[in-house]
């Protein structure tokens, strides 16, 4: 059952340039099945290429990529029905809605059109079963392109950005929906740029930038193996700078407007000196994110 | 169900439920139809309107040949003053037994037939003065002729016009529109062949030209137009089929090259609008020079145009079809093949 299953998907060293431009820079990464696998970075980073030469939508100018165990490249008939894709753009048939869509897309793979209100349901939207797709909300045509990336019930499901663009309410109903996928045992590959939302969906992330992987693992892995310092921030008053600066294992102490942040890489104790002071009101721990891993690797503030 | 029917149930959703695209299918070349037949439909308005001058004899027998529109003047001096003004071809001025026409130098067409008119009214009231009995006889009959009135001229010509609309349009932007919108990557992922989605997008397309077909003729039959289909008129089935054909492969072709539906639309109007007038679809090309008659052959509206009039209202059989048949069937494979070879899934 372990070993010897083959894995999702496997790229290998791929590369694609456009002119000067390498838009992959020697790609490698394999996702098991029924992991839920990030690619994160920047706009421009490389994610898209990537996802798409994964996908078997463009040729790799060099490199290898198998999908349980075929290749993408050219277009493989036998392997289509096993992956479920959702492109950058919402792409939908003119004027239909919510349930055509579904029946519509479902038909193109022999899928019965039962099928449609049960993945309307799964993304919660079977209320809008009868509403035009051009008349949904944001949020509700992402579910709706994810239930027709998801309708002829596919091993692997790749989406792209499908949070880009949304409130923060939509995008937490997102994550329930995608939540759910994974817990059919679907193996999920998605990009995104929001590094806060990798962390807590996905199993294992690959960060990139121009081209590259620069770091792959899971998000606590990679935040922990970071090496950076613990913030405590308290409200601005309760303690003096140079009175934070004398506890041991505080490392700086910065003050702004409204607050004190305390930087230490043994938080323990100093959470027990402040305790002792009496100066816990209104405090905050903030440990490191994948946006200090970021930070760490490229030098650069993340900006998505 | 099948890909295919799906595809093409989808397709035909999206086109009843586009006001847009049903308006400019139906109603717009409709429009044309309904506008050209009423102006068109009295032939009584060219007869020709000439100022008189006192009465008599010559004068009635002048109005009864009902070939003339006459407007009567009190002086001769006011009905020169119209001629000289340009507003009237000539003047029949009738002074006891003088008889004067005069007429504007600059239409001698109009002034001919006046006094073509008057002089045969003149002569036949001398010879029936003078009692004798004519030695030469003229006798007239009126036969139908092949000339056609123009309801019958321009249903053909407009129908076949609103099919290569809708045609063009049709294949033009559906590709451009799924280019755009990734539907044709998407499609591209699932396991369904491209001759599947050719031909159900090919299948609406048929489907839209024969409820235009049927929509066009049963207006222009109505009793205030007055078409009257002749013959084998069913014949107008393969060439609408045909037609469809060709003006999707130019579609093909335009939606290859244009990234936005504005511009497809645009580039579509380019081809259509020059390609009607020259195929003769509002007024016959027989009129045009000879040259213009020669490049409206490389059209194919053209040949659909001959071959709708033959079959459906003049009467003519299988054999019309064969020439405009061929020249469809050419069109479409020339121009399919090349859209094939320049078309792209992506931007």
């Amino acid at each position: 059952m372990t070993g010897a299953r083959i894995p999702a998907v496997v790229a290998a060293d791929i590369r694609k340039s456009y002119g000067e431009l390498k838009a992959v820079d020697g790609v490698s990464f394999t996702v098991a099945e029924g992991e839920f696998f990030g690619i994160l970075g920047p706009n421009g980073a490389g994610k898209t290429t990537t996802l798409e030469i994964v996908e078997g939508l463009r040729k790799a100018d060099t490199g290898q990529v198998t999908l349980l165990g075929e290749n993408p490249w050219p277009r493989n008939p036998k392997l289509l029905p096993r992956i479920g894709v959702q492109l950058q753009a919402s792409s939908f048939f003119e004027k239909l809605t919510a349930r055509e869509q579904l029946q519509t897309f479902g038909s193109l793979y022999g899928v019965s059109r039962q099928r449609a209100d049960e993945m309307l349901e799964l993304v919660g939207l079977l209320d809008k079963a009868d509403v035009q797709e051009n008349k949904l909300s944001g949020g509700q045509r992402q579910r709706l392109s994810i239930a027709c990336a998801l309708v002829h019930d596919p091993d692997i499901v790749f989406l792209d950005e499908p949070t880009a663009a949304l409130d923060p309410q939509a995008r937490r109903n997102l994550w329930d929906v995608l939540r759910a996928i994974q817990a059919r045992g679907k193996t999920i590959v998605y990009t995104t740029h929001y590094l806060d939302e990798a962390e807590i969906l996905c199993d294992r992330v690959a960060i990139m930038d121009r081209g590259r992987i620069l770091a792959m693992d899971a998000p606590a892995t990679l935040v922990r193996g970071l090496d950076a310092p613990t913030h405590v921030v308290l409200q601005k008053g309760l303690l003096t700078r140079e009175a934070a600066r004398g506890i041991t294992g505080v490392e700086d102490a910065q003050e702004d407007e409204v607050s004190l942040t305390i930087s230490t890489r043994k938080p323990a104790p100093v959470l027990s000196a402040l305790a002792e002071r009496g100066t816990l009101d209104g405090l905050q721990v903030r440990t490191a994110t994948l946006e200090d891993v970021f930070l760490d690797l490229t030098g650069r503030e993340y900006r998505a | 169900m099948t890909a295919f029917r799906s595809l093409s149930t989808a397709m035909i959703k999206g086109f009843l439920r586009d006001r847009m695209t049903l308006f400019f299918v139906f109603l717009f070349p409709l429009m044309f139809l309904v506008v050209f037949g009423l102006l068109f439909s009295d032939p009584g308005s060219d007869k020709t309107k000439i100022g008189t001058v006192g009465d008599g004899p010559v004068l009635s027998a002048l109005e009864q040949t009902g070939a003339l529109e006459l407007e009567k003047y009190g002086d001769s001096a006011t009905a020169r003053q119209k001629v000289n003004d340009g507003d009237l071809p000539a003047v029949v001025v009738v002074d006891g037994d003088q008889v004067e026409v005069v007429f504007a130098a600059s239409d001698q067409v109009a002034a001919g037939t006046v006094i073509g008119i008057v002089s045969g009214v003149v002569d036949k009231m001398n010879l029936t003065a003078a009692g004798v009995p004519p030695r030469f006889t003229v006798e007239a009959t009126s036969v139908e002729d092949a000339s056609l009135k123009p309801i019958q001229y321009l249903t053909p010509g407009i129908l076949s016009w609103a099919i290569s609309i809708s045609g063009v349009f049709g294949s033009a932007l559906t590709m451009v529109s799924w280019r755009k919108k990734q539907v044709l990557r998407r499609i591209r992922l699932a396991p369904v062949s491209t001759t599947t989605v050719l031909t159900s997008r090919v299948l609406v397309s048929v489907g839209t030209a024969v409820a235009q077909g049927i929509v066009f003729v049963a207006v222009a039959m109505l009793p205030l137009f007055g078409l009257q289909l002749t013959g084998q008129w069913y014949l107008a089935l393969p060439l609408l089929v045909l037609g469809t054909m060709a003006f999707f492969a130019i579609g093909m072709l335009v939606g290859a090259f244009c990234k936005t539906e504005e511009a497809a639309s645009g580039a579509a109007n380019l081809i259509i609008m020059p390609m009607a007038f020259l195929s003769g679809t509002f007024f016959p090309v027989e009129n045009a020079p000879a040259w213009l008659q020669a490049v409206s052959n490389a059209f194919p509206l053209r040949h659909m145009n001959d071959g709708m009039l033959d079959v459906l209202v003049r009467g003519k059989g299988i054999e019309a079809l064969l020439l405009p048949s061929a020249v469809l069937i050419a069109f479409t494979l020339t121009i399919g093949f090349i859209a094939a070879r320049v078309f792209r899934w992506e931007d």
